[in-house]
């Protein structure tokens, strides 16, 4: 026994700090995560930014209020068209200006589209971090129509320019409501096939069910929002508590998990995409006829003063908050991310849990480092 | 005595050409089965119909590519690596019936040998990681090292009840004994299912890739490896999987002989079949399923596999007292 003891002693032990990323296949983008591991146990994360860093909220202060706009869609590059209306909400709320109904269902349809796919873009990279490379596929099938649908309305495929100050900047072309409900359709039985092909495997529970787990004191202190929150049971959704354009008409459940386990977060975002496709189909139900842009005046001149507005996006509150001196130019735009507040819960979920639950923790959290860096 | 020393070189000349051949073709159909799955294309320029001769300009390619050593590895073991890779991918090819008289070495300890010669395949893999003096490396080396001790036994463990059922180590009466009664997947369905699990464990294909695991460990024990060495790795890993599918064709599904009096077609096509088959359904797995966790991997090997191995002898114990 004594021998045994004293080998145990003697057993060298060291912790092995590893760099994951800028360049690794999972960090989503370029985030590097200084990982401290004993064998194959996270001890510590410690992530590094700003490799993505392009000065996003300085160049706003060398741009024109409208010039911002699109800056904006390179933030968050996945979800363009919500960032596009945090920023136009809040100069419009600075301004005062009036938005036509028409506009701001048209508005609602987008960004809930926007959402699906985002989504979509995250299943299909969580499937990749878990090693299953064949849903990514699946899920750009889908997406790729609603880019299509995006291209036709906006005429782009990702960074968009389509929301303006005072409505949208053009009509939805004619056969927009049969493609979209047609795109509904699809993505219900999508959705069926990524449960048999990912959700629904025992693998994928086992793999997330209990691991990652956030718990809802902890998400309210670190200031999650979104899916990250939702999934650790608080039922806070923008669109339900603060609602913004015309979300209050609509009729949708929010999602939420109990847990706040990886598993909860990933059911949280597919239930997700079910609701948005009942907003816009309720969207497109009762979307009145009108104009699609307001009153708005040649020279953008916000009175001085400040203004913050807040969107629901797909990764969680997306917040603006702008500054006016008065001149032509914002005196100062801030970016509100929610991707850079849920970066920081990495060491919390991810410590003492094994590397690969660390993969899979940065796939549930759903990252950006376009919007985390700006 | 000439003639028999020439025959036995040709044998192998053969063998050699059909592993390589068929391991480039591996390579071709893992790409147009992914790309099946996985609603693609696949290649389609490099040669017509379907890309054919891609595999053979990959090749080129890598064959064309600097050697690059780095500086900082362990030399020997370095290069070492690929070469313990590829030799019991082709090794265990000297023991397996092609036909009826095709055979190179028709060992009367052949279960035994392929259980002996693929334990070599983890030292390939350990070498490589660990020369390499990298951290991803090393990771996947020790992971590598815990997976493929674990599931050598239930692999081993399964083999025991066709041996059993045969009464014979050699392939050749293991395939003769099926001729006579009935293909051993019948008689072994839980023994199949473990050797299944186990071989596709053995092979590190998903969902127990973990050694290579591209999302966690960028590349596993081949971070460091480019150009003709990492091929080397490339062709072992689709050496090893045709010589499993190869095993599990003889030693389940009776290897070249014909089910359901086809004798027409001959031997070697059925064996060639039936060894496609398993290597189909290798790549269909691969392509649906997400990755174990390496704890959750041992718990299957320890907990699982082996139990089960161990009921499936005692029932094909108890089998034979009761029927024969």
């Amino acid at each position: 026994m004594r021998e045994l003891t004293s080998a145990k002693q003697e057993l060298h032990r060291e912790e092995m700090v590893i760099n994951m990323g800028p360049q690794h296949p999972s960090t989503h983008g370029v985030l590097r995560a200084v990982v401290t591991l004993e064998g194959e146990t996270v001890r510590g994360v410690d992530p590094v930014i700003g490799y993505l860093h392009r000065c996003f909220e300085k160049i706003c202060e060398q741009k024109t209020w409208t010039q911002v706009i699109p800056y904006t869609d390179r933030t968050d590059y996945v979800a363009a068209l919500t960032n596009e209306l945090a920023y136009v909400l809040a100069v419009e709320k600075l301004m005062g200006l009036e938005v036509p109904e028409r506009a701001q269902y048209i508005r609602v349809i987008m960004a809930e589209l926007q959402r699906i796919a985002s989504h979509l873009l995250w299943f299909g990279t969580f499937g990749n971090d878990l090693g299953a490379f064949t849903p990514f596929l699946y899920a750009f099938r889908e997406r790729e129509t609603l880019i299509d649908i995006f291209e036709k309305t906006t005429g782009a495929r990702l960074t968009y320019n389509y929301i303006r100050l005072g409505g949208v900047r053009n009509d939805l072309p004619a056969d927009f409501e049969r493609e979209t409900l047609a795109f509904l359709e699809k993505l219900e039985k999508g959705l069926e096939e990524y449960h048999n092909l990912l959700i629904g495997n025992a693998i994928f529970e086992y793999r997330t069910k209990g691991l990652g787990v956030l718990t809802a004191e902890q998400a309210v202190a670190w200031g999650a929002s979104g899916p990250t929150l939702r999934a650790s049971g608080v039922a806070w959704d923008l669109r339900k508590s603060e609602p913004y354009l015309v979300y209050d008409r609509f009729d949708f459940e929010v999602p939420v998990g109990q847990k706040g386990d990886i598993y909860d977060r990933c059911i949280c975002r597919m239930k997700e995409m079910e609701e948005s496709a009942k907003i816009v189909r309720q969207a497109l139900e009762g979307l009145p006829e009108g104009d699609v842009v307001g009153k708005v005046p040649r020279v953008i001149k916000p009175p001085q003063g400040q203004a913050y507005a807040a969107v629901e996006a797909p990764r969680g509150e997306l917040g603006c908050f702008v500054v006016s001196d008065g001149g032509i130019k914002p005196y100062r735009v801030k970016w509100r991310s929610p991707c850079f507040v849920h970066l920081q819960l990495l060491d919390v979920i991810a410590r003492g849990e094994l590397v690969a639950d660390f993969i899979a923790n940065i796939g549930s959290i759903d990252i950006i480092l376009g919007e985390v860096d700006r | 005595m000439m003639q028999a020393v020439l025959w036995s070189v040709l044998k192998l000349l053969i063998v050699l050409t059909f592993i390589l051949l068929n391991a480039m073709l591996l390579i071709w159909l893992e790409r147009k089965v992914s790309a099946w799955i996985q609603l693609r294309l696949g290649p389609m320029r490099v040669g017509r119909p379907q890309g054919w001769a891609q595999s053979i300009a990959d090749v080129l390619k890598l064959l064309f590519k600097e050697d690059i050593v780095p500086s900082r590895v362990d030399k020997v073991l370095f290069v070492l690596g690929p070469i313990i890779a590829f030799m019991p991918a082709l090794m265990v090819w000297a023991v397996i019936p092609f036909g009826p008289n095709f055979v190179s070495a028709d060992l009367n300890i052949g279960v035994l040998y392929i259980a002996a010669i693929g334990s070599i395949g983890l030292m390939s893999i350990f070498t490589g990681g660990w020369g390499s003096n990298n951290k991803w490396s090393l990771i996947s080396a020790m992971r590598s090292a815990a997976q493929l001790f674990s599931y050598e036994v239930p692999l081993v463990l399964a083999l025991i009840g066709v041996v059993m059922l045969a009464g014979s180590l050699s392939l050749t009466d293991i395939i003769r004994a099926q001729q006579e009664t009935a293909w051993y997947i019948l008689y072994q369905p839980l023994g199949f299912l473990v050797f299944l699990i186990a071989g596709i464990a053995e092979v590190n294909r998903t969902p127990f890739d973990l050694s290579e695991a591209e999302s966690e460990l960028v590349a596993g024990w081949h971070v460091e490896y480019s150009g003709l060495r990492w091929a080397m790795y490339f062709l072992a890993e689709y050496g090893n999987l045709l010589a499993l599918s190869a095993l599990a064709a003889t030693l389940f599904l009776g290897g070249w002989t014909a089910p359901f009096g086809l004798d027409f077609i001959p031997p070697f096509v059925w064996f060639l079949l039936k060894t496609y088959l398993f290597v189909f359904v290798a790549m269909w797995i691969r392509w649906t399923f997400p990755r174990v966790r390496i704890d959750q991997l041992m718990d299957l090997s320890w907990k699982f596999l082996i139990p089960v191995a161990l009921l499936n002898i005692a029932l094909t114990g108890i089998g034979i007292t009761i029927f024969s």
